[in-house]
Formats: structure tokens, C-alpha cells, sequence
């Protein structure tokens, strides 16, 4: 079954990924940009990481007929430093002119700091001044409730519509205030920390399918890049139908992405 | 919470997932049992283990309106309840629990 990955750090995988999700049914990836395990040095070090996303990476994507989309932003992880932040956020907007660029992520908050929210903020701004759509990560373990409450708040108070914003790495007690709020939700596969596919499952049966989806986060740390077609067997193994994979691992992107105005399939699907 | 929709038997989730679950309740079992066995008791105080401690009987709770929610109250119970920003991240990561509840 063709599927879309919406959240993988491809930057951190092998070619042979690359091979064995196209041969899963991966027919498009979306990248955002994030931490790389390590704080980068200077501004410059960003800058070839936004040239890695929008340049390298779709050539490699494309020898497995995969479609390589990404997002900008400077992760929270390095976000305490608001100087430093500043120099990074700068380099942005002449990279959102880029053909696979579809908006400004995945920002948000790690340990819901005062210099995180501030650089969030700015980054919302300038999301809202080039008209782009969000991709939000929201915080781990302890830090995710109260992350995920601040970064709702934030993004109502700059009047951005929740119909545009992407709120990942939801758990069982953020989905349904995400939801409620007419945020979209996405649902990370993780062996140890977030979703495992069995959970994920349990919140689609409980919360619905609409404005919903899953994806690997598959990156340099304990991850799974194929994760997300096991999720699909564990729904069919429960029963559901191939209509509600369909929707939660295509449709439903599709519906979201799109309204950048520059997501693609591959010609081929 | 929305209506279930499992489209199981509650005996066909037992005979998918028992197993499974049989083996991640020993796995806790064992995990108490090797922290006691461990030299120093530093970490039978740690707030992650006090966390996990607390927890437990959540799994087992089937009083009233709850009983249907144990992933959501487990994780409300390990997340830091306040919503002030922190005035600096002092470090990247998290533990797993929040370090100012009394558990």
C-alpha cells in the first residue's frame, strides 16, 4: 500500500533505508529540520543543514522514487540561546523559496523555558509573515503536557489558524485537548518513548480519524523507519479496514500538506 | 473520551496481546527486584522509581468512571502539573518523571 512518512529525520538514515520504506509502500517523506544530538557551533553549521534538506536529500529520496519535502526552523533544543537563535531564524526565509519547502518546523518547546517560548513566538511570526504552515514538537516525557499547553496558547494568541498547525509526538494526555482546539494531531512511533503501534491504534479507536496521523521520527536515536507500515499491521491484525489505513497514513496527510501548495506525489502513484 | 471502537472480542484482544503483556509485567517485576539487589539505595529514592511505584496500582484501580483510562491517568500522573515557563533549560533532556512532584 502506498503510504506517507510525515516525520523522518532522513538526514540521520542510511541509503538502505531509503530502499526498504519504498519497498514498504513509502512514496513521500516530509523532513523536519531538528537537533542533530549535538548543539551546531555556529549560524553556518544551519545553513548546511537547510541546504542538505532542500537540495541533497531530495536527489537521494528520488533514486527510490520517494518524495522528499521538508521544513525550517531552529529546533528548541537550541533554542535557549536567543542571540545565537536570531542568527539562525535570519537564514530562513531565503530557503523557504526552495520547490520541496512546505512550512516552518518543527518548533515548539523541550524543557518549556522562557527563551524556548520566546523563540517559538518569533517563530510563529515568521510563519505567519510568509504564510506558511506549522509542524510543532512537542516536548518529551514530564514536559510534554505543559509544553503542549503553552505552544496552543502561543499559536491562538498570534491568530494562527489551527487548520495549518501539525502538533506531533501526541500521547493519550494531549490528543484530545489538541484535537478539540481544531489542531491537526500526529502520533510518533517510538520503541521506548512516545506511541508504540498498539497505543496508537487504541487512540485512533478511541478519538477518531479525522485530523489524525502517524510517522516514525525515525532519526538518529532508538527509531524505526518502518514503523509506520507496523502500525498498519496492527490495525488489520485487530480488523480494521484498508479504507482507515488509507485514511490515517495517506488521506489524511495529503489533506493537511497540500495546503502548502507545493506537496507532491510522485508521478508514478 | 469518545466511544470504544475495537473491533476485537475482549477475548480476542486476550489470546493477541496476553503474552506480550505477561512479558513487560515481568520485565517490571525483575526491574524492582535487580534495584534492591543493587549495591546503595540511592536509587530505591529516586523519583523516577517512586513515580513508577505510584503507578502501579492505577493498573489495577476498576473504581467508577476511571476504569477506562489508565494510559491518560498513568501519563498525568508521571507530567509536571504547573504552567509557568521555567525561568532557563538547564538541561536538554527529561527523566520520565517530574522531579518537583512528591510521588
Amino acid at each position: 500500500m502506498a503510504y506517507i512518512d510525515p516525520h523522518i529525520h532522513m538526514v540521520s538514515r542510511t541509503t538502505d533505508d531509503y530502499r526498504r520504506m519504498a519497498q514498504a509502500g513509502c512514496v513521500a517523506i516530509t523532513e523536519p529540520a531538528f537537533w542533530a544530538g549535538f548543539d551546531r557551533s555556529s549560524p553556518a553549521g544551519f545553513y548546511d543543514y537547510f541546504r542538505q534538506l532542500t537540495d541533497v536529500e531530495p536527489k537521494r529520496a528520488a533514486q527510490y522514487g520517494i518524495a522528499h519535502h521538508c521544513w525550517l526552523c531552529i529546533n528548541p533544543k537550541e533554542a535557549e540561546d536567543p542571540v545565537f537563535a536570531r542568527e539562525v531564524i535570519k537564514l530562513i526565509p531565503e530557503f523557504l523559496k526552495k520547490p520541496n519547502v512546505l512550512g516552518i518546523g518543527e518548533i515548539g518547546l523541550n524543557k518549556n523555558s522562557r527563551n524556548e517560548l520566546i523563540i517559538l513566538e518569533e517563530q510563529i511570526e515568521l510563519a505567519k509573515q510568509h504564510q506558511q504552515l506549522i509542524l510543532v514538537h512537542t516536548p518529551h516525557l514530564e514536559d510534554k503536557l505543559k509544553g503542549t499547553r503553552i505552544t496552543m496558547d502561543a499559536l491562538a494568541n498570534a491568530g494562527i489558524d489551527p487548520g495549518r498547525v501539525l502538533i506531533d509526538h501526541i500521547e493519550e494526555h494531549t490528543v484530545a485537548e489538541v484535537l478539540d482546539r481544531g489542531f491537526w494531531a500526529g502520533m510518533t512511533l517510538y520503541p521506548d518513548s512516545k506511541c508504540t503501534p498498539q497505543r496508537a491504534v487504541d487512540i485512533i479507536e478511541c478519538y477518531g480519524n479525522e485530523r489524525i496521523w502517524i510517522n516514525s521520527a525515525g532519526d538518529w536515536g532508538p527509531s524505526d523507519p518502518l514503523s509506520v507500515p507496523k502500525c498498519h499491521v496492527e490495525m488489520r491484525r485487530r480488523g480494521h479496514t484498508q479504507k482507515l489505513v488509507e485514511k490515517i497514513s495517506l488521506e489524511n496527510p495529503l489533506s493537511f500538506l497540500r495546503q502548502s501548495g507545493r506537496f507532491m506525489l510522485p508521478e508514478s502513484v | 473520551m469518545p466511544q470504544q471502537s475495537c473491533p476485537l472480542t475482549s477475548k480476542q484482544v486476550v489470546d493477541l496481546y496476553f503474552m506480550e503483556h505477561r512479558a513487560k509485567l515481568l520485565d517490571i517485576a525483575a526491574f524492582l527486584d535487580r534495584l534492591e539487589r543493587a549495591k546503595g539505595d540511592e536509587g530505591l529514592q529516586d523519583v523516577r522509581v517512586r513515580a513508577l511505584k505510584k503507578a502501579i496500582p492505577i493498573l489495577t484501580d476498576t473504581s467508577g468512571e476511571n476504569q477506562a483510562n489508565r494510559a491518560h491517568r498513568v501519563l498525568e500522573l508521571l507530567s509536571d502539573h504547573t504552567a509557568e515557563p521555567t525561568p532557563a533549560a538547564h538541561t536538554q533532556s527529561a527523566l520520565g518523571a517530574d522531579p518537583n512532584t512528591d510521588y
